[in-house]
């Protein structure tokens, strides 16, 4: 974590990481809900973050890093500025979801979890966002892609990466 | 209250929010404002009204005209004729599938003329970030029944008599689960909700919470009051945003109308209720290590005995439901027991909604009475398979179910009608797949499914299902033996009879179904080296077909093993022993000059 620009951007999360210790400190099992803020906060979850936690809850730092790892949704390493998640659930795979995923995967250069070295993209497999009426679905941060062929991959990266030259 | 003569009710669902039906809303009331229309039509952002593939659905009352596939570009249209010259817009309607012919209403639409809706009852009709509109529809009724006219014992009984089973999956007795938490003497009970839709493909659960959230509010009240809680949680997927904030909106009006807190109606009940975020772990389904994870914990199950009746979340009395079982109750105490049996079959009564998704044509959440056979669902309800393709098989119960192939179609759909064939209802994902699928590689899609989700407690589960998956992986690369359908058949044996909780019980039923009635499609793949299908990509060829190719050469460079030959303006061919069938040659081809041929 932390950053060389000389900001002081880092005592500002650090702030807001203790706030939302402080909110969920008399919480029984407060350490999800914790990691879930600790993780909007950051992007993801170094260890520096997690011994914070640890600190604040006053629970060992095995603990935390139990947690972390047992659930797919805190991570550890960050994520692209746009995290695509391709669905694999069900109904998107029976239309041809893992074909879509291949696609994205060769077309950046990636493997599950990886980022992009310029940081912009990561892709990973999600399990059923629930628009299976749309399958096979994709999102893109917050955007959601139906209907999708392979063919229609590379025009959607493309319209991220004109987003960043603009 | 102001009184409007049109109402206009727009899918706020996930599925036509991904589909621009925000965009909808807001163009909706610029143009209703352009037209000085504000104080005669009111806009209402529902939940789903099910018919997923048609979104977004905008329907607008009093004439109940529904329109289909809208896109923010129809909506100047919409208010310019329907609302200002009451001109219905036809090209919106939607199609009757057998008719061939529009029609104006969606109760008309076979889709919705062979459901009943109970638990769904709501959803599509009322805004459900405005508790007013759910006490409009009886909301909170059952509840001040419950409270002011019957002792916890009768609301049991009443529960009991229905015969509402569990719409989680196992379908254990509901009224029976809460008899027995009523049971134990404790100071403090828990009443839980189960809102973590495990099963992928499924969407039942999320629907209900998007379109009705009050509904499991309310009976999740109902139930404390029954076993004696005072303290609820519901513990919800973080990858569902919108039901996660029309909760948060429910749960804080309930308590400013004072239908959650302290003394509810009066009375000496006192209940409140907190929202815990699941992080995305399958295994949190499984009851038991739910209350782990709201514990705070890393989520994996915990040994039974001591069944959480008496011993579960922080080691207290508890009761789990799942979200459609809650959604159920209101109607049940409004209505008696007695309606509720007389709906379904014998051992399943009243409905079950079900999420209907792959080849299908009305992708989207249908709610059916209990013994409603498949074919009603897949060609009557579901429009049948698209693109003129055979139905071949449904997928029931998730990565623990199994298949009901096409010679049982006429199965009338209930919990133990289900078990016989080998899948279970499941918690209602029911997922279609035509000739195109290849049950083999469903199969595989399972387990590697539950080898990243099983949490690793118990070797049965963690070894098992590894060694189960890397057969199937065998099998599907052509590298088969003929052993391995046995070997798979003693692996899945052991597994299911010692594995620690349900996760790893039922991973092997998508094995052992596919391997009962698609035995076959084994054969193939394992003596013939085939993929009838032609899905797994390792028993295919990719040929280039002579005619199509024009000789542009662009397989050729692209081809990452140099397999592929040939001259320029001339048909190229692939070598077979180098091509590694990456499909690199197929993704390129600007002609579709190159198959796949099993
Ligand atoms: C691995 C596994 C996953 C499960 N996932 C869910 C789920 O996502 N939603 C659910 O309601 N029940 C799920 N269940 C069933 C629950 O353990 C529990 O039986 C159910 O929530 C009880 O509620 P009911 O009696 O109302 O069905 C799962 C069970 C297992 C073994
Ligand atoms: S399976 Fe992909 S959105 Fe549901």
């Amino acid at each position: 974590m932390g950053c060389n620009c000389g900001c002081v951007c880092v005592d500002a999360n650090a702030e807001k990481l203790s706030e939302v210790i402080e909110k969920y400190k008399n919480t029984e099992g407060a350490l999800i809900p914790v990691l879930h803020e600790a993780q909007e906060i950051y992007g993801y979850l170094p260890l520096s973050v997690q011994k914070a936690v640890a600190e604040g809850l006053d629970i060992s730092l095995a603990e935390v890093y139990g947690v972390v790892t047992f659930y797919t949704q805190f991570s550890l390493n960050p994520k692209g500025k746009y995290k695509i998640q391709v669905c694999l659930g069900t109904a998107c795979y029976v239309k041809g979801a893992g074909d879509i995923y291949d696609k994205l995967k060769a077309a950046l250069n990636l493997n599950d979890g990886d980022c992009t070295e310029d940081g912009l993209f990561s892709v990973e497999a999600c399990r059923c966002i629930g628009a299976c009426g749309l399958a096979p679905v994709i999102m893109v941060n917050d955007d959601v892609f139906g209907r999708l062929t392979v063919d229609d991959i590379d025009g959607i990266i493309k319209q991220y990466k004109d987003k960043e030259i603009e | 209250m102001q009184i409007y003569r049109s109402h206009i009710l727009v899918c706020g669902g996930t599925g036509c929010t991904a589909s621009k039906s925000l965009e909808i809303i807001s163009e909706l009331e610029s143009h209703i404002n352009a037209n000085s229309l504000q104080n005669e039509v009111k806009v209402v952002k529902t939940g789903c009204f099910g018919l997923c593939e048609k979104g977004p659905i905008l329907v607008i009352y009093p004439e109940g005209a529904t329109y289909v596939t809208v896109a923010p570009s129809d909506v100047k249209e919409i208010v310019e004729e329907h609302l200002v010259k009451g001109r219905i817009v036809k090209r919106l309607l939607p199609k009757d599938a057998k008719l061939a012919e529009v029609v104006t209403s969606l109760d008309k639409v076979d889709f919705f003329a062979r459901q009943m809706r109970i638990a769904l009852r709501n959803c599509g009709v009322i805004n459900p970030e405005v508790i007013d509109e759910y006490i409009a529809c009886d909301g909170y009724k059952a509840l001040g029944k419950v409270l002011t006219e019957m002792k916890p014992a009768d609301v049991i009984a009443e529960i009991k008599k229905s015969g509402l089973r569990g719409r989680g999956g196992g379908g254990f007795p509901t009224g029976v689960k809460w008899e027995l938490a009523s049971k134990p003497v404790a100071d403090q009970k828990y009443v839980c909700c189960n809102a973590d839709e495990g099963d992928p493909g499924a969407f039942m659960d999320r629907s209900v919470l998007e379109g009705d959230p009050h509904s499991v509010i309310e009976a999740m009240a109902i139930a404390g009051y029954a076993i004696g809680a005072s303290q609820g949680y519901i513990y919800i997927r973080a990858e569902y945003p919108i039901a996660v904030e029309r909760l948060q909106i429910a749960i804080k009006q309930a308590k400013e109308y004072g239908l959650l807190g302290k003394n509810i109606f009066d009375s000496d009940f006192s209940f409140d209720l907190e929202l815990r975020l699941g992080a995305g772990a399958f295994v949190c389904g499984e009851e038991t290590a739910l209350m782990t994870s709201i514990e705070g914990k890393r989520g994996e199950p915990r040994p039974r005995p001591p069944f959480p009746a008496n011993e579960g979340l922080w080691r207290k009395p508890t009761v789990l439901n799942n979200v459609e079982t809650y959604a159920n109750i209101p109607s049940i105490i409004n209505n008696g027991a007695d309606w509720f049996a007389s709906i379904g079959t014998e051992k399943s009564k009243g409905t079950k909604v079900f999420a209907i998704g792959g080849k299908i044509n009305n992708t989207g959440l249908v709610e059916i009475p209990m013994g409603t056979t498949l074919r009603e669902v897949v060609y009557d309800i579901g429009g049948g398979i698209p693109n003129g393709k055979k139905f071949k098989a449904a997928q029931t119960g998730g990565p623990s179910g199994g298949c009901i192939p096409a010679q049982l179609i006429d199965t009338p759909i209930d919990y133990d009608t289900l078990i016989q064939l080998g899948s279970m209802m499941g918690s209602g994902g029911l997922i279609v797949m035509d000739e195109d699928n290849c049950m083999v590689d469903i199969a595989k899609f399972f387990l590697e499914f539950t080898v990243d989700e099983s949490c690793g407690k118990c070797p049965p589960c963690r070894i098992g299902t590894k060694r189960m998956y890397e057969i199937l992986e065998r099998i599907t690369e052509g590298k088969g033996e003929e052993s391995d359908i046995e070997k798979l058949e003693i692996l899945a044996k052991n597994i299911k009879a010692s594995a620690l909780c349900g996760l790893g019980q039922t991973a092997p039923n998508p094995i052992l179904s596919t391997l009962k009635y698609f035995r076959d499609e084994y054969d193939a793949h394992i003596k013939d080296k085939k993929c009838p299908a032609g899905v797994c990509k390792s028993l295919l060829k990719f040929v280039i077909d002579a005619d199509k190719c024009k000789g542009c050469s662009l397989c050729q460079r692209k081809c990452p093993t140099n397999a592929i030959s040939g001259e320029i303006k001339k048909p190229y061919v692939i070598d077979q022993d180098k091509c590694i069938k990456c499909g690199a040659c197929m993704d390129a081809c600007k002609f579709k000059a190159i198959e796949k041929k099993a």
